[in-house]
């Protein structure tokens, strides 16, 4: 329907956007990109606490660092501006983790703002997981995954009426190669407005 | 070597006539130790123009069991169809075991009477001899009746070939939508009918305890929903489509309640629905993730996958009221998706490590695991309703194939489609 249907193209393009937006705000390239290099299996925990920022000093230089790539705006419309921060809508995790990078807190943030002050806008917030492991157990990851994005946007004032989660689990992959980088593509929630 | 050129030809010559994709089926590993046999080709009634080769129906569903090495028919020293025509001292001499000759006679239009006879070629003796009627539409049913006796008689154990498998297909058209279907077919992949076709994820299919029905996990409203599917009538019922996800089926083995994974009250729980009143018994209640359960044989528990300990292993949980459940996997940080054989003694699960997701087996009294496959991609393994294969869901050079290792681990085959790919299958215990 939407943006699920992301050729892997259209997914590496979100990708490098959220590397470039991430390496302005901490000054450096480690932020959110989705995982570590190389093998990842159970000890994905490692690859997410090296997704930790130290840097953001609070709102006032988040907003100010951002600028310099994205507007921050809430209009009706800015959901559509390939330059505003809310053209980011896909959030990424690490292998078997539902944890969100203090990065995409940050994003996902800017998104539950919106949400409360545009309250006729309404999201799918699909879950998605890699093809490793078992299908269902994937689903049941994908909505945990789902789930930590919706309650971050509840904080910012979103109503739960606003948000539909559905969770895929790893049946609508964003990429379909059998190794890391599909994989690292593939562990995300993708915040659809309709 | 020899059996798998031989199947090949044989698979090729069958199967090319039928328009829906058909799976292709490969001997990958493992002939050695396996009773040698000699299924001759049946003699045919000219007038009944029957085409299909029930012989090498046969041959075929032996071999894949991984305990027939049949003879191919190329190296076949002699060609009997009755009786008084066979002598016994040749195929000893040949190291042939047993030998099976058929005759088809015409009935009717269309309509045929079908015999074999199953010979102990050292005890030079029949030991084995049956007679059915068939038709044009049920000859391969007679075939695979004919391999189920056949091993039956010579193993002790019922064959599992004249049942029927499920499995989901997705097609990857370049602009377009993935096309997902879901299918049922034979046990050797022939004659596979559609169920149904969506642009949107189908999942997890699972055949009710009879056989005649086909429950499964349909996106196609935009929401995650479970339904039965009836194979006959092809008509269907939505049993789940609460708020969350419905996932992970599992019929009871009376067909009259079904475990399934909900999320309705927040996070994904097993609950026990009772499905002619749709009334639901929440199972568990934890803030990790309960999934994708699968009933012990005898009703009172059911074994699951929950992430309680921080990763993913198997628990079972008895079904009377205030028991806990019991972790039963510790090796590995990754146990998930068992699936219960017949007798209740052995699961089968999907085990992870060193970024590779093999197909494992535990012995349920002992608590030994054993490692049947490779990987890397392993998942969704189903037993053969006689315990004696485990069909499960593969990778193979980039492309998702179905596979099937004997519990012993020595035989292996798989099932592919030429074009697309084929995940999650699911082993009916009979054909309704």
């Amino acid at each position: 329907m939407m943006s699920f249907d992301l050729n892997q193209m259209g997914a590496a393009r979100k990708l490098l956007v959220v590397i470039a937006f991430t390496a302005l705000i901490t000054g450096c390239a480690k932020g959110t990109k989705p995982d570590a290099e190389g093998a990842v299996d159970e000890g994905a925990a490692g690859a997410e606490s090296g997704a930790t920022v130290g840097t953001i000093g609070g709102d006032a230089s988040f907003a100010g660092t951002a600028l310099e790539g994205k507007v921050i705006s809430y209009e009706k419309e800015a959901i559509n501006d390939p330059n505003n921060v809310l053209s980011i809508k896909t959030i990424y995790f690490g292998f078997d983790s539902s944890e969100i990078s203090e990065t995409d807190v940050e994003v996902i943030k800017h998104h539950g703002k919106y949400l409360s002050l545009n309250s006729d806008a309404s999201m799918r917030l699909e879950g998605h997981t890699d093809e490793r492991g078992a299908r269902e157990y994937n689903v049941a990851l994908a909505d945990r995954r789902a789930q930590a994005v919706k309650k971050l946007l509840l904080y910012q004032g979103a109503s739960a009426s606003q948000i539909t989660i559905i969770s895929y689990g790893e049946e609508k992959p964003a990429a379909f190669g059998h190794d890391e980088e599909s994989w690292s593509l593939n562990r995300r929630a993708e915040l659809v407005y309709e | 070597m020899e059996i798998k050129r031989w199947l090949l030809i044989a698979i090729v010559a069958v199967f090319s006539h039928t328009a829906n994709a058909v799976l292709k089926i490969d001997i990958t590993e493992g002939i050695e130790g396996a009773t040698p046999i000699a299924v001759v080709p049946f003699k045919v009634d000219v007038r009944t123009g029957l085409k299909t080769d029930i012989a090498a129906i046969v041959s075929s569903d032996l071999a894949r069991s991984g305990m027939f090495s049949p003879v191919a028919e190329t190296d076949m020293i002699a060609r009997p169809t009755s009786p008084v025509e066979v002598d016994y001292k040749t195929w000893r001499i040949a190291g042939v075991d047993h030998l099976v000759i058929g005759e088809v006679k015409s009935t009717g239009k269309d309509q045929y009477k079908v015999e074999f006879r199953l010979f102990n070629v050292y005890r030079g003796e029949q030991v084995l001899g049956y007679s059915f009627n068939s038709s044009r539409t049920h000859i391969r049913t007679t075939a695979h009746q004919i391999s189920d006796l056949i091993f039956e008689k010579l193993t002790g154990l019922p064959g599992a070939f004249n049942s029927r498998i499920a499995y989901i297909t997705s097609q990857r058209t370049k602009g377009k939508p993935i096309e997902y279907k879901l299918q049922v077919a034979d046990t050797d992949g022939y004659n596979p009918q559609t169920l149904l076709t969506s642009k949107e994820p189908i999942m997890s299919p699972v055949w009710s305890p009879d056989g005649s029905k086909v429950a499964y996990v349909s996106f196609e409203s935009g929401l995650s929903a479970i339904f039965s599917h009836d194979i006959r009538t092809g008509s269907r019922e939505k049993i789940a489509s609460f708020k969350g996800i419905n996932s992970s089926p599992a019929w009871s083995p009376d067909g009259k309640k079904m475990a399934m994974t909900l999320s309705k009250d927040g996070n994904p729980d097993i609950y026990i629905m009772t499905l002619d009143n749709k009334k639901l018994r929440r199972m568990t209640s934890h803030w990790a993730i309960d999934t994708e359960a699968a009933w012990m044989p005898d009703s009172q528990s059911i074994v699951f996958t929950s992430s309680r300990s921080g990763k993913p292993q198997i628990y079972s949980l008895s079904l009377n009221s205030g028991a806990r459940p019991k972790r039963l996997t510790f090796d590995g940080k990754y146990n998930a998706n068992a699936s219960v054989s017949a007798d209740g003694k052995v699961i089968t699960f999907v085990h992870g490590g060193n970024n590779s997701y093999r197909i494992a087996t535990m012995d349920l009294e002992n608590r030994s695991m054993q490692i049947l496959t490779q990987g890397p991609l392993d998942e969704s393994p189903d037993f053969a309703p006689n315990g004696t294969m485990i069909m499960f869901a593969s990778v193979d050079k980039g492309k998702a194939v179905l596979a099937a290792v004997s519990t012993d681990g020595r035989h292996k085959h798989r099932l592919a489609l030429s074009d697309g790919e084929v995940r999650e299958p699911s082993w009916a215990a009979k054909r309704y």
